[in-house]
């Protein structure tokens, strides 16, 4: 089996978010990009599967749609572990376009097991994961925070409301994965490091498809009120307050 | 033209979240000046189906095709998607939770819309059609103008109020075929949890961090969550090491909640963990760090130590209550 894991790269997660001029974009000047924690973390779980030859997994390959100049992003995974990447040569345009890029190099390239993080750090979508099952007419899981393989079967958990489900589904499938999936991300040891430059790389050009959705400005989160201080010795203050002021209990 | 709404049940029950999801597409329904139709999969007895009525909708579909009970994100999609044609949908509403995000961006692409997901206001207008979104997990809002002909929005829980409009709706019986070699998923097994409040509905959510120093230490926690009629939480530090269960925790990389008054105990305040729960509609921070970043969020703080206050406001609830 073949596994794909679609990475996107976001602004390290204590970034302070600040915008271009007349907040058309975000500034990007000095901003530290990381992996999307949730695709590092499909990363992770991908190479664990690999580890134990019992799984029959042939490769890990990681995706990413963005630049020449985002290629460190599928550097530092192939570094961490994967067996080669694919960049496909384009800005990101909204998640309906990125799934169209993905979705047709899945078609060309044949994968069993597409990984894909429940979100993206930076909008929040949580969509291209199950556009791309869309596109190719595959089946997706969502809400997955477990998978392994039993007897060549992927098996998936998946968070319902108030619990899990255990479900399988026949491969090819998209996995849209979260929290749980894998402990802790794995991280590139130096001989990972060395390999990176022996990895292949292969350089797709974007295919015609149209956003649908255009962020046409940014604004900063209003500001909290000041916060009331309560004293310790008397709490009771505070539900008194939260009864009385604020009426939420 | 119509403003479809997916509204979604538990064991043939439906939930504040779902009346939220008819309030807002109501809501929606008359910015584009077209009537709410409400889709129901599963099996929901009429006296259920109606009270979707008193919150706006027109009509209510009901679908109780026995293939469907499990979800199958791309049958669900298929149905609903059909059903979007029918009824010439302009605008369809979900909610931003597990199902909605499974079916949603599906259904964009078999229905070439786009989506605005995990929105918490009215669109701010409708031409053109943008929205108001949440971005960098909080750290920033964004104007997010929709440009295809038919819209879809995923309404994040706990965020928009029910409006009761007293009306009633006509309930039409409908058998969508789905194929059924296209229905995949097969759920082996199912573990539910039961008896609690689950951390997503609740209203008040108590939650414990770092700061608690000990799982032992989690009693009066919990019994402050239980007198308010809330659920607990905690930072990913604590269901990291095992001291409270994964479910709780809450954050970027957890879950993210909106309830009416999250009360955050030993919790510094990480933007990481202020990610899951800015959007609470009252934040308390009990810390003995006066400094602490979780008091620039929080609208009521104690500085004090957790074990000594905790049980103080346990008493002052039941006071209260008495
Ligand atoms: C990619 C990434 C994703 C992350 N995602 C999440 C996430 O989803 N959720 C999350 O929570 N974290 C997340 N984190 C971790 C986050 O950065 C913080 O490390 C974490 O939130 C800190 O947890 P805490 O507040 O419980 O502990 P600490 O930061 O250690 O804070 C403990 C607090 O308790 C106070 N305290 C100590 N003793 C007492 C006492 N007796 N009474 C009262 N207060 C006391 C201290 O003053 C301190 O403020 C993430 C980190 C990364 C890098």
């Amino acid at each position: 089996m073949k596994i794909l894991v679609c990475i996107s790269n976001v602004p390290d997660t204590t970034t302070k978010i600040k915008f271009t001029e007349g907040n058309r974009s975000i500034d990007t000047a000095g901003i530290q990009w990381v992996i999307n924690p949730w695709d590092e973390l499909s990363l992770t779980r991908a190479l664990e599967l690999k580890d134990d030859p019992a799984n029959g997994i042939k490769s890990v390959t990681v995706a990413h749609v963005g630049p020449g100049s985002s290629e460190p992003t599928i550097r530092k995974a192939l570094a961490i572990g994967a067996d080669d990447g694919i960049r496909i040569n384009s800005e990101s345009a909204d998640a309906y376009y990125v799934a169209a890029q993905l979705a047709e190099v899945i078609k060309k390239e044949h994968f069993d097991i597409v990984l894909c993080g429940i979100e993206s750090s930076d909008f929040n979508g949580s969509m291209v994961g199950g556009m791309i099952s869309e596109y190719l007419g595959i089946p997706s899981v969502s809400a997955v925070s477990g998978i392994k393989i039993e007897n060549g079967q992927p098996i998936l958990i998946r968070e319902i409301d108030g619990g899990k489900e255990v479900v399988s589904v026949p491969a090819p499938f998209v996995a849209i994965v979260q929290k749980g999936i894998a402990k802790e991300p794995r991280i590139a040891a130096m001989r990972g490091i060395m390999m990176t430059r022996t990895k292949p790389v292969k350089v797709f050009e974007p295919v015609a498809a149209e956003p649908l959705t255009e962020i046409t400005i940014f604004e900063k989160p209003a500001p909290r009120t000041a916060c009331k201080f309560i004293d310790a010795e008397n709490p009771a203050q505070l539900i008194e307050l939260l009864q009385n002021e604020a009426k939420v209990i | 033209m119509s403003v479809l709404v997916y509204t979604e049940n538990w064991e043939g029950k439906f939930k504040k979240l779902t009346f939220e999801l008819v309030s807002y597409a109501s809501e929606i329904a008359k910015m584009v000046n077209s009537s709410v139709t409400a889709v129901s999969i599963g099996k929901v007895d009429e006296t259920e189906l109606r009270k979707l009525g008193n919150y706006g909708a027109a009509k209510i579909i009901s679908i109780e095709n026995n293939h469907l009970s499990t979800l199958d994100n791309q049958a669900y999609a298929i149905v609903l998607g059909e059903i979007a044609q029918k009824e010439t949908a302009s605008v369809i509403v979900l909610s931003n939770n597990n199902t909605g995000k499974a079916v949603a961006p599906r259904l964009s692409v078999r229905l070439k819309a786009g989506i605005g997901s995990g929105v918490s206001k009215l669109p701010l207008s409708i031409i053109p059609f943008t929205l108001y979104k949440r971005t960098y997990s909080g750290n920033a809002f964004a104007h997010v103008v929709i440009k295809s002909e038919i819209k879809i929005l995923t309404l994040a829980q706990n965020s928009f109020s029910l409006i009761e409009t007293g009306s009633s709706a006509t309930i039409v019986k409908m058998d969508i075929p789905v194929d059924s070699y296209l229905i995949k998923t097969k759920v082996n097994d199912v573990h539910k949890q039961t008896g609690r409040i689950l951390l997503t509905d609740a209203d008040v959510v108590v939650s414990g961090g770092r700061g608690m120093k000990s799982p032992d230490n989690w009693a009066p926690l919990v019994e402050l969550a239980s007198v308010l009629g809330g659920a607990t939480a905690c930072s990913r530090p604590v269901s990291d090491e095992g001291w409270r269960p994964h479910e709780e925790h809450t954050g970027q990389t957890g879950k993210i909640i909106a309830p009416n008054l999250y009360i955050a105990v030993g919790i510094s305040g990480a933007t990481q963990h202020l990610a899951g729960i800015s959007s609470s509609r009252y934040i308390v921070a009990i810390n003995t760090d006066k400094d602490a970043p979780i008091f620039e969020a929080a609208q009521y703080g104690i500085v004090g130590d957790a074990m000594k206050v905790l049980p103080k406001l346990v008493t002052a609830v039941k006071e209260l209550k008495k």
